[in-house]
């Protein structure tokens, strides 16, 4: 069964204040979820529903909406690289392709330790220092294949 | 070129976005000269000022302002513009991290002027580390008691988006603060104010907030000393792609093209020679070197080149760009950020990257050129946002301008 944590709900409530109407709560409750669980799954859509006053499948369409919003679990390191044209145009595939060799595994797919995903992203707001990718929360810019290698060797 | 920063003057202070620092360099401290005014006063100093929208549309500030109904009981809103999600553009993020305190200040001057008591910033979700430079100058400034409009308690509350394009669109942008998916609302027909729950709202860019201060407490006239007739101030330019220097950088509208990747930018890279520059976020009309050379930015002379200042994140492309794969980079792009609420964007999106894939896996013919056009023109016009009339100007700029390049991937 999910429930909110204490400390969540009490941020709930701190929320409602703070808006007219509680469905503003929505993506809001499902970033809580998503942070508190990895994933955001349909038994917690279920159970965050009434906070924001709005049937559950409103919640699981907003969930299939926004593309951050993860309904299935990805790697402990989930590696988001951008695609768009900026840094495309600033060697972009030659990352793509080093990440690849590296992780032994294809964009959209997780090592079968569970370490690392890999994704493809599109305009991360990076685009002066590009290439660029995200993991988990964190932004690595003017990314070189070297720079790669360090960066994964930093991590668990 | 002379030095015009209205937004950055603070940018590269050591701790610039604390607020002791931002204090120390005038944040806050002319609160009350414009306190002393009257809101429509304040109004009519933005509507002087010239002040255009800076997200991308150019919409004039003042008369956005004055739609806001200023004898309406209901509460009113202020919205700000932070999803900043259009290829090419990265300013707002550096005011967010550089000087927020800067946006706090034009948060609180806006809201007095337009009656309201609560603001919103609605952020982009990949500026996470971002969103946390941002929330922690408002929990300052909070504490330090600056939070409020002539003594009434102003709320500053940041809403976290979830990766949607879509939702850097105003009404799209509401839609999604209201819990919903962020689809645009069909537009009225006479101008007025955006609504968020039934209740009277603006909506406005970072970088637009952010010039609030600066115009209410020199002027108009001091605004409109910088850049031309009808593009008065300056904007949070960006250089990125094939230059030596990219970044942000602010300059005075009417700034020769050329001149600002000179002199900002470095030139091009690696002594290579231009081939092309989308001036303002992709969703711009692509500029050929030679209209790059007669390019001014600003919003006449982008218009009079048929393309649009749009946020002014300029993407430069070098010589050795392959045009084919740069237009599949943006169809790809817009397909995966259709909103998918307008059949001729949904299917147009799609359909247009299809047939450019199949171009390049050597199946296309010369009709795939026309059809592409076609497909541009089902896509103009007839949807209920300016999504797909903006992915039917990119297909038209890469299509007319490039087409040889396009030719040389067709079969007879």
């Amino acid at each position: 069964m999910f429930t909110f944590t204490p400390q969540n709900l009490q941020k709930i409530e701190a929320l409602k204040s703070r808006y007219p109407s509680p469905n503003a709560l929505a993506l809001p409750l499902l970033w809580m979820v998503q942070e508190q669980e990895g994933t955001i799954s349909l038994e917690a859509m279920e159970a965050a529903a009434p906070f924001c006053d709005l049937p559950p499948i409103e919640l699981y369409r907003i969930a299939t909406f926004y593309t951050m919003f993860k309904l299935a679990p990805t790697g402990r390191h989930h590696i988001q690289l951008c695609k768009t044209l900026s840094c495309a145009l600033c060697g972009k595939a030659e990352i793509l392709a080093h990440l690849q060799e590296r992780l032994g595994i294809g964009v959209g797919e997780m090592t079968p330790d569970g370490r690392f995903s890999l994704e493809q992203v599109e305009c991360l707001g990076s685009c002066g220092t590009a290439p660029v990718m995200q993991i988990n929360d964190v932004n690595f810019e003017n990314l070189t294949p070297k720079k790669i290698d360090e960066i994964l060797k930093a991590l668990s | 070129m002379r030095d015009a920063r209205i937004v950055s003057r603070r940018f590269e202070l050591p701790q610039s976005h604390t607020l002791e620092v931002a204090r120390a360099h005038g944040a806050y401290t002319r609160l009350s000269e414009a306190f002393d005014k009257t809101p429509s006063e304040l109004i009519e100093i933005i509507d002087q000022s010239g002040l255009r929208g800076k997200g991308g549309g150019g919409a004039g500030a003042g008369e956005k302002w004055k739609l806001m109904l200023p004898h309406d009981p209901r509460p009113k809103y202020l919205a700000v513009n932070c999803d900043e999600s259009e290829p090419g553009t990265f300013k707002d993020r550096q005011i967010i991290t550089k000087d927020p305190h800067l946006l706090i200040e034009g948060i609180i001057l806006t809201c007095y002027a337009i009656g309201a008591r609560a603001a919103y910033i609605y952020i982009r979700g990949e500026y996470r580390a971002h969103q946390q430079i941002l929330q922690a100058a408002i929990d300052e400034a909070e504490a330090a008691g600056l939070l409020h409009v002539k003594g009434a308690p102003l709320l500053i509350t940041v809403h976290r988006g979830a990766g949607a394009y879509i939702c850097g669109e105003k009404s799209a942008l509401l839609e999604s603060m209201e819990g919903k998916r962020g689809h645009p609302r069909l537009k009225p027909k006479q101008k007025e104010c955006e609504w968020y729950f039934g209740n009277p709202t603006l909506v406005n860019n970072v970088e637009t907030i952010a010039s609030v201060p600066f115009i209410l407490y020199e002027g108009a006239a001091a605004y409109r000393s910088f850049g031309t007739e009808k593009s008065p101030g300056t904007l949070l330019f960006a250089l990125s792609g094939h230059v030596q220097r990219p970044g942000v950088y602010e300059a005075e509208f009417g700034t020769s093209m050329m001149a600002y990747i000179e002199h900002f930018g470095g030139g091009i890279r690696k002594g290579k020679k231009l081939k092309a520059v989308i001036p303002g976020g992709a969703s711009t009309a692509v500029l050929t070197a030679q209209e790059a050379l007669e390019a001014c930015l600003d919003y006449e002379s982008m218009q009079s080149l048929y393309s649009a200042l749009g946020t002014g994140g300029m993407i430069v492309m070098d010589e050795d760009t392959d045009m084919v794969l740069a237009l599949k980079n943006l169809l790809e792009f817009y397909r995966h950020e259709s909103c998918g609420q307008c059949t001729p964007c949904r299917e147009g999106t799609g359909l247009a990257d299809t047939l450019l894939s199949r171009v390049l896996e050597g199946h296309g013919n010369t009709g795939d050129i026309d059809k592409l056009l076609e497909l541009a023109s089902t896509m103009d016009g007839q949807t209920i946002c300016v999504f797909a009339p903006a992915v039917a100007i990119v297909i038209r700029g890469f299509l007319l301008k490039f087409r040889s390049e396009f030719e040389a991937r067709m079969h007879a």
